[in-house]
């Protein structure tokens, strides 16, 4: 969508979101996108949307100070902005005043600068690793303004005299990638989480901005590997849509066949890790096994195992091989009784019942208050499948089931994934027999420019919504291009969800959480 | 007697690239000579260890979900000895840094190198853990881990083929072969690098 933002002055800000957020029902805050607007100064957009109707707006703000740029903080209306203000202040240097917990979320704490101004000297030379390790301070840092307007820093203790700590991570084989939990412990019990991310942060959206939009599409791909087509399909589309490219039927179908391939070789690569990570090897193996099956298939058509490198701006990469629609046809015939095997192997077993059932619980309200999109979201029944209500591809032409469970628990988290499997092959099935004739590639100039404008897009990603803002000022590559990251505010939620639980539960819940490092710290 | 050419099974000598590399460590392993027993322990001992390399999982990205693959059924690289892989550094044999290294995980990365026990390898696998790949441009990564620990394989990709990574194993494999474990000419770091506490000025133009 076209953002048209609604300005709000930094001084009745606060009042006002809580307006938005009390009065009007948009209570589920998509995404915080820190920006450099020049001269104006640094600023924030917020993009909100209403859980009953599903409208979508988006606020902006703007610090005016460029030296001391602060602004009010929502964490007390939005969980979710607890992470994002963070992100904001690491790469722009904006501190949100209010914020309880204002520490560097991605860089180390050493970091020099804020890179993700215009002005930051990027030259790899000019940044290479400190040898040691991060000198974290174990206090953190809350703002709040003075009688004059002035910030005064108010130091808080992270950690108790008392407190026994564990960290778990950056290099542990269950946290699905480098993660780091500081995990404070009471015996066995957990009491807080403050998570650490950042270990691969690549600074994907600083390097997109000196890029052109084609070189910038290599990024996604990497971003979130088991949803890369998603990932890629959100980016394309936003593209698209600002520069009003129409698309034939045929490469609507292609790319939503192909986005289902992806999302099952990601909900099977899910099984498999997930059983793995409470113990159930056999799950793992099979699961795996049958991945490859689906990754005979895209690698037919777009010769990639893992990273796909599918779409292109205007349309595809090539058109379908021949074989595709027989080879699809054959997959979904060979996918369905696997689906009771899977059922037989893990999902009735005792053990895994008493690891996963009211294990981790996320009430609706906190999942919407934390943006928990995808799988956890639906878990808890709200109903957020990004396909149903902002359709994109021709999801608005097929009748598929969007799955939602109540609890919330880990068990229904992994329930609703293999439901999704189901609806996958269901939405595939529908599909293949009607790709219609047509171009699968649109052509487009060789140099591509963007209008000038907002855009925000998003797509249904393996784990929930992947979703791009792009600024664009006219110019042959992006001024900000932004992620949504699927995982963030899932790693934000952790704590909530596991605050009373055991330890050995942490790593039962992370596996059903399913979230993907790379993803979160792009 | 002198060290052999080493041997794998089913691929002959002649086809693996880079052989240049390894005439070279033969050359110089057999300037001084071999002694025949202990030679022969050598060989003995490098048959083993060859055959099972145990590698620490160390996926940070992408190219950890084909290390994933490549220990599945479809590809198995059990078949080679290869297939037990350990969350510990003290219990591994080698790092298989599957995925980008960035400025925030390189200590780390060298805190678990030098956690290893000698003789220890580092196979690089994909661009990013070659030459940054592509987020060579970017202020966050380190570019090739070549900078911050000794590699003994490269595999390009990126993600590199299931196949490709079997065949940087076996390329390990062949180093492995040609190695004097009692020599006392197993290779040793000429710069050592080690992760030090911060420095005790790090602060200084701070306060």
């Amino acid at each position: 969508m076209k953002l048209n933002n609604i300005v709000l002055n930094a001084n009745d800000f606060a009042n006002e979101m809580a307006k938005l957020r009390n009065e009007k029902h948009f209570d589920f805050l998509v995404t915080i996108v820190g920006e450099d607007f020049g001269e104006e100064g640094f600023g924030c957009i917020y993009i909100l949307e209403n859980t009953q109707t599903y409208e979508r707006i988006s606020v902006k703000v703007v610090a005016a100070d460029r030296n001391n740029p602060f602004l009010p903080s929502v964490t007390h209306l939005w969980k979710a902005a607890d992470l994002m203000e963070r992100e904001v202040y690491d790469f722009f240097g904006i501190k949100f005043v209010g914020h309880p917990d204002m520490r560097r979320l991605y860089l180390r704490s050493d970091f020099k600068g804020y890179p993700l101004r215009k002005d930051y000297d990027m030259d790899p030379e000019k940044n290479k690793p400190n040898m040691f390790d991060d000198p974290e301070p174990d206090y953190t840092l809350q703002y709040s303004l003075d009688k004059d307007g002035n910030l005064v820093e108010n130091r808080h203790k992270l950690f108790g005299e008392d407190d026994y700590v564990v960290n778990i991570g950056p290099q542990h084989p269950a946290t699905h990638g480098v993660l780091r939990l500081q995990t404070i412990l009471d015996g066995e019990v957990i009491r807080k989480i403050y998570p650490h991310l950042g270990y691969i942060h690549r600074g994907v959206e600083k390097i997109s901005e000196g890029y052109t939009y084609p070189q910038t599409l290599a990024f996604t791909d990497r971003l979130d590997y088991l949803s890369a087509t998603m990932n890629r399909h959100a980016l394309v589309g936003v593209i698209e849509e600002a520069m009003e490219v129409e698309l034939t039927d045929r490469i609507k179908y292609i790319r939503t066949i192909m986005d289902e391939l992806q999302r099952l070789n990601s909900h099977l690569l899910f099984y498999s890790c997930c059983a793995q990570d409470v113990g159930a090897l056999t799950a793992f193996i099979y699961g795996m096994r049958d991945r490859e099956q689906v990754i005979n298939v895209m690698e037919e058509t777009t010769g990639g195992r893992l990273i796909q490198n599918y779409y292109r701006i205007g349309g595809c990469q090539a058109d379908i091989d021949p074989n595709f629609v027989q080879n699809v046809k054959k997959l979904c015939a060979y996918m369905k009784p696997m689906f009771k095997e899977y059922q037989d192997v893990f999902t009735g077993n005792v053990i895994m019942e008493n690891r996963f059932k009211n294990v981790g619980v996320l009430s609706r309200e906190d999942a919407i208050s934390y943006g928990c999109t995808g799988g956890t979201g639906r878990a808890t029944g709200w109903k957020n499948d990004v396909r149903k209500h902002h359709s994109y591809g021709v999801y608005d032409k097929i009748d598929f089931k969007e799955i939602t469970y109540e609890n919330g628990d880990s068990y229904d988290r992994y329930m609703v994934r293999m439901k999704e499997m189901e609806q996958s092959v269901h939405i595939m099935e529908t599909l293949i027999d009607n790709i219609p004739e047509g171009d699968f590639y649109i052509k487009q100039k060789p140099i591509i420019k963007v209008p000038e404008g907002q855009w925000y897009f998003s797509c249904e990603g393996s784990r929930g919504e992947i979703g791009v803002f792009l600024d664009s000022k006219g110019d042959k590559s992006p001024y900000r291009l932004k992620f949504r990251p699927m995982g963030l505010p899932l790693v934000s939620a952790l704590d909530t969800m596991l605050k009373g639980e055991k330890i050995a539960d942490l790593i039962a819940v992370g596996a059903s959480l399913d979230y993907v490092i790379p993803d979160i710290d792009r | 007697m002198e060290v052999k050419q080493p041997h794998i099974k089913s691929i002959p000598y002649a086809e693996f690239k880079d052989n240049d590399t390894l005439e070279q460590i033969m050359k110089e392993l057999n300037e001084g000579g071999v002694n025949v027993v202990v030679g022969s322990l050598d060989q003995a001992i490098n048959w083993g260890r060859s055959n099972s390399l145990w590698s620490l999982t160390f996926a940070t990205s992408c190219c950890g979900i084909e290390f994933m693959s490549v220990g599945c059924a479809r590809y198995d690289f059990a078949r080679f000895g290869f297939e037990v892989t350990r969350n510990s550094p003290r219990q591994a044999d080698l790092i298989m840094c599957a995925g980008t290294i960035t400025n925030k995980m390189a200590p780390v990365m060298r805190r678990l190198y030098d956690e290893m026990a000698d003789p220890k390898y580092v196979i690089a696998v994909g661009g990013c853990a070659i030459s940054g790949g592509p987020f060579k441009s970017s202020y966050h990564v380190v570019r090739g881990i070549e900078e911050i620990v000794p590699v003994d394989v490269f595999i390009p990709g990126c993600p590199p083929r299931p196949e490709a990574i079997l065949y940087g194993m076996m390329q390990l494999q062949r180093k492995v072969k040609v190695e004097k474990f009692f020599g006392g000419a197993n290779r040793k770091e000429k710069k050592p690098i080690v992760i030090t506490d911060v420095p005790k000025d790090f602060d200084k133009d701070k306060e």
